[in-house]
């Protein structure tokens, strides 16, 4: 399928978008069936193409198969299926109470899709984080443009390549490219746009974002910290950091453990067991193991040097060290107390490097961590309850765990997202719909005596007595119709009443009286 | 200038200080502010409608239906509710049923999520609902455990004047301050950064707010405007009638005389005035006056007016008209409403006045709007379990009732985990086994699972490790 590529510039992306707003104003994508017919589609498209996957992962990050399936297509598929169970549920309009200041009335919140949404990807889970968004982005109902990483270009062709097999072309389209394309694109009106990155581009998102008014969520980064108590079981937790931080795509991960604070005494323990854990893990000579992904490409193994072999920190470093620049490897690297006013300590690391910052008591580390703009994430290896508590409390970050970390983003139930420098707005789960949605209040209003919900519930009941009402009559008349000429009757006899009042009939008021009890 | 400017900025760090020792996070201090905010309403309850009368000629009974009143009710709601709102909120784990089954690997053992203070926050407010518009997002932002600052509108001086001058004497000072000032003030605030943005004005504002706000990755909360059509159905009235009704209701609430009497709060300044004035000299708009139409410059008055079928192309048509005129289109088909509404940029409330279910149904399917009220107007402003807010040009985000709350929080997503042993497969040198064993937990297979690690199945997941 060669075509020649055409340059994909500012008028290319005002007409794709022109193209999806014309398909959503068609209604397409708001049906149900619709929906669940993409998702699924998406979920065929996972199981039947998954060693394209897994080999186009390898080939951009040469990724370990087994992080590739836990972290990206495992967490996709359970994402996509998530949504198909769920999204009658999520569609269905939620009921709100109502009080004296608007009665008589029924109101409920309803979601619509927001109508044609961006969502700008990125390298380091090139699968999961765009796909994840997508599936959000569809449950709800939207059109929808993908904007794949170009640091990883073999996932983002084969994301143009299977979601064109895969899912309806009329109503999503991946847009592959670099700055250029990104800036054609963010020039256009969108209704939403959910933006995976760095801060730095972030600002750029929100900035061409403001333009139009269109509300944005951003997942962005910042330097999660993993706080390590003296009074824990020093074997797992050294199991779990490492998990944490060189399982984790080689610590390129936002919420992967940027760095640990620890108090000074323990801190040769931690360092210790640290070390024989990632013996246990990657061998001997971890430059050699098969099972850490490389660095994504040569910009940031020359940022990672330099962090390394910054003046400052460079004798701080107590385990590993080794580079490989033909192979974009880096051993598995800890420093200790390496000054707070050094670039690795200024900088989101994303890479193998791990500084372990020293305070007197566990306590202290709080302040630190408030110090520095709130992350995505922060961890807690503890025993003492008040310990967490206080964690819990004084520490603001996008998510926590305490005694683990990155499993957060397991829970469908809670939502992924920052706050602060490390982004807005969250998804995962409902999240993701309602990321996608906006939630219309409808306010029903009645007239005097009648209830917006009458004919509903007069039309439930009948259905449940089998239609045998006691009254029903078949008069032919609409309920509106039996409803006006019932006022006007009413109206007749109040104006009779009225008018032999007038004329001063004494007995009018008794004789008016049963009459309208009959009525009713 | 630049002393300003720095002068506020090291208010702004001492109220920064101030929230991180934690003190309006507490519980008691946000129930201080909001029963000061309830006291402050009540001592001056004579002087709030005198200023309201001074800005806008608004009558003291429409002060109350519309800003004292529902102050009060917000005051109360917050008060009555604050700790639920304020509580962890728990969230399901492995779930029977529908819900997602966690995969076994993250046996996690408690999952909340916690609503916490974004930090210091800027309220921007608008002169039409002046009190109303400054403190109902002020209520949102205490209740959520912020320090405030407010910046009211400086087209309404005399409530502006109230809040710098009489507030402060109700609430904690060290963390709620209020700023009067213009333009200039206001982009002195918005060059500094904070941990969120609420304003209420025009979208041409809201654009100049969220963009400075993207220097410092804030979030926001625009509430703006748009042209809010009320739409009624031909099929449950004849809209000549209706027209005729009108008239009579609005002789029946103003008199004959809406000038004299004081119920018609007043244009708020001689710009607008200017600009309503221009809307109407067009003559073809001119023509399509069927009632009222008469205006006084000096007392900054404008009659209630009526126009039925003004050229779709004026000013009246295509701009925010925000004054008392109203423009009624008619169509041949209802139907037509639609599409007329969807031609125009999404307003922050459809109004939809119809008996007929089915025309009900697709008013709510095929329009887009912030809100949707059938059989009245405005309403929805009272109900504060529906979320207040717009879409599109009319705005970003949300408030009213404990959706200000939540506008003004962050729910941070905390999971716990005892140090119970892990399963040996998360962990690397990987191996085939190890990738099966993922795949069956990851299935919700437990069956399988066991009969992997007995060795007795073999999942179809291998791969040559090369």
């Amino acid at each position: 399928m060669e075509e020649t590529k055409q340059k994909f510039d500012v008028d290319s992306a005002a007409i794709l978008v022109k193209d999806l707003r014309r398909t959503f104003n068609s209604g397409k994508t708001k049906s149900y069936d619709w929906r669940i017919s993409q998702l699924e589609s998406i979920s065929k498209m996972i199981e039947e193409k998954e060693k394209d996957i897994f080999k186009a992962i390898k080939e951009d990050l040469a990724k370990p198969e087994f992080e590739a399936f836990a972290a990206e297509i495992s967490m996709t598929k359970s994402s996509c299926k998530l949504a198909l169970q769920e999204l009658k549920q999520w569609m269905m309009p939620k009921k709100v109470e109502t009080s004296m200041a608007t009665y008589p009335s029924s109101a409920e919140i309803v979601s619509e899709p927001l109508g044609v949404v961006l969502v700008i990807s990125t390298w380091n889970y090139p699968f999961l984080l765009s796909l994840d968004p997508v599936i959000g982005a569809i449950a709800a109902g939207n059109a929808v443009v993908l904007k794949p990483s170009e640091i990883a270009p073999a996932t983002s062709s084969l994301l143009a390549k299977l979601l064109g097999q895969y899912a309806d072309k009329s109503a999503l389209r991946v847009v592959e490219g670099a700055v250029p394309e990104t800036s054609a694109l963010l020039e256009q009106k969108w209704d939403k746009i959910f933006f995976t990155g760095g801060a730095r581009i972030g600002r750029i998102v929100m900035a061409a974002a403001a333009k139009h008014l269109t509300p944005v969520t951003l997942e962005l980064g910042g330097k999660c910290p993993a706080v390590v108590d003296p009074n824990v079981d020093l074997e797992v937790a050294a199991r779990r950091l490492v998990a944490g931080k060189w399982v984790a795509n080689n610590g390129q991960a936002c919420i992967g453990v940027d760095y640990v604070i620890t108090t000074k005494e323990f801190a040769p323990k931690l360092i210790d067991a640290l070390r024989s854990v990632l013996e246990e893990f990657f061998g001997k000579d971890p430059m050699k193991s098969k099972d850490r992904a490389r660095i994504i490409n040569s910009f940031h193994f020359k940022r990672l040097v330099n962090l390394m072999d910054d003046n400052k920190v460079s004798d701080k470093i107590v385990v590993g060290g080794r580079r490989d620049e033909s192979k974009l490897q880096i051993a598995p690297t800890i420093l200790l107390d390496v000054p707070e006013d050094s670039l690795i300590m200024q900088e989101e690391i994303f890479g193998p490097l791990l500084p372990i910052m020293t305070v007197e008591r566990v306590e202290d580390s709080f302040d630190m961590i408030n110090k520095k703009p709130k992350a995505l994430a922060a961890y807690l290896f503890s025993d003492d309850e008040q310990i967490k508590k206080k964690f819990v409390e004084n520490v603001s970050a996008g998510g926590m765990v305490i005694n683990d970390t990155i499993l957060h983003v397991t829970v469908s139930t809670l939502p992924f997202g920052g706050v602060g420098e490390s982004g807005m707005g969250s998804y995962h789960g409902e999240y993701s719909f309602d990321c996608f949605s906006h939630k219309k209040s409808v306010l029903y209003r009645s007239f005097a005596g009648e209830s917006p919900t009458r004919e509903k519930d007069r039309e439930r009941a009948q259905a449940r007595s089998g239609n045998k009402g006691k009254n029903t009559k078949d008069d032919g008349l609409t309920p509106e119709q039996r409803r006006e000429r019932d006022a006007k009757a009413l109206q007749e006899k109040a104006a009779k009443k009225a008018a032999q009042a007038a004329s001063g009939g004494n007995n009018a008021g008794g004789g008016g009286g049963k009459d309208s009890k009959n009525k009713k | 200038m630049e002393e300003i400017k720095d002068n506020l900025e090291r208010e702004l760090l001492v109220m920064r200080e101030y929230f991180r020792s934690g003190r309006t996070k507490e519980a008691d201090w946000r129930r201080a502010q909001l029963k000061g905010l309830q006291v402050f309403l009540k001592e001056n309850e004579v002087d709030i409608f005198k200023a309201l009368n001074q800005d806008l000629g608004k009558h003291y009974v429409e002060a109350f239906r519309d800003e004292v009143g529902l102050l009060r009710k917000s005051l109360n709601l917050a008060l009555s509710d604050l700790k639920k709102w304020m509580s962890s909120k728990e969230r399901l784990l492995a779930v029977v049923g529908a819900l997602a089954k966690l995969p076994i690997m993250a046996v996690l053992s408690y999952a909340e999520v916690v609503p916490e203070p974004l930090g210091l926050v800027l309220v921007i407010s608008t002169w039409n609902f002046p009190l109303a518009l400054s403190l109902e997002p002020m209520i949102g932002a205490i209740a959520a455990g912020n320090a405030v600052v407010l910046k009211p509108s400086e087209l309404a001086p005399a409530i502006s004047s109230l809040l710098v001058n009489t507030l402060p004497n109700y609430l904690d000072n060290k963390a709620i301050k209020i700023i009067e000032g213009g333009p200039a003030i206001g982009e002195k605030l918005l060059q500094q950064k904070w941990d969120k943005i609420f304003f209420t004005g025009s979208g041409k504002v809201g654009r100049i707010i969220m963009s400075a706000a993207a220097n410092h990755l804030t979030p926001v909360t625009l509430e703006l405007g748009g042209k809010c059509p009320a739409v009624l159905d031909s099929l449950s009235w004849s809209w000549d009638k209706e027209v005729e009704l009108m008239k009579v209701m609005i002789k029946k609430m103003y008199g004959d005389n809406p000038k004299e009497l004081h119920s018609v709060a007043r244009i708020i300044n001689k710009h607008h005035f200017q600009r309503l004035k221009n809307m109407l000299t067009d003559p073809m708009v001119e023509k399509s006056i069927i009632f009222g139409g008469s205006m006084d410059e000096d007392s900054l008055f404008i009659e209630p007016t009526i126009l039925v079928d003004p050229p779709l192309e004026s000013a009246i048509m295509t701009e925010e008209i925000f004054g008392p005129l109203l423009p009624i289109i008619t169509l041949d088909n209802i139907e037509d409403s639609i599409d007329f509404i969807n031609s125009k940029s999404k307003p922050l409330a459809i109004y939809a006045f119809t008996k007929n279910e089915k025309f009900r149904k697709r008013m709510l399917s095929e329009t887009s709007s912030g809100s949707l009220v059938f059989n009245d107007a405005i309403i929805q402003f009272a109900a504060d379990t529906l979320p207040f807010g717009g879409i599109g040009e009319s705005g970003v985000g949300k408030y009213h009732g404990k959706f200000s709350f939540d506008t003004f929080s962050h729910y941070k997503a905390v999971a716990r985990r005892s140090f119970l042993t892990d399963f040996w497969f998360r962990f690397p040198p990987w191996n085939n086994q190890k990738l099966e064993l993922f795949e069956t937990a990851y299935n919700y297979d437990y069956i399988g699972m066991l009969l992997v690690i007995l060795g007795l199945k073999r999942s179809r997941m291998r791969f040559d490790v090369n």
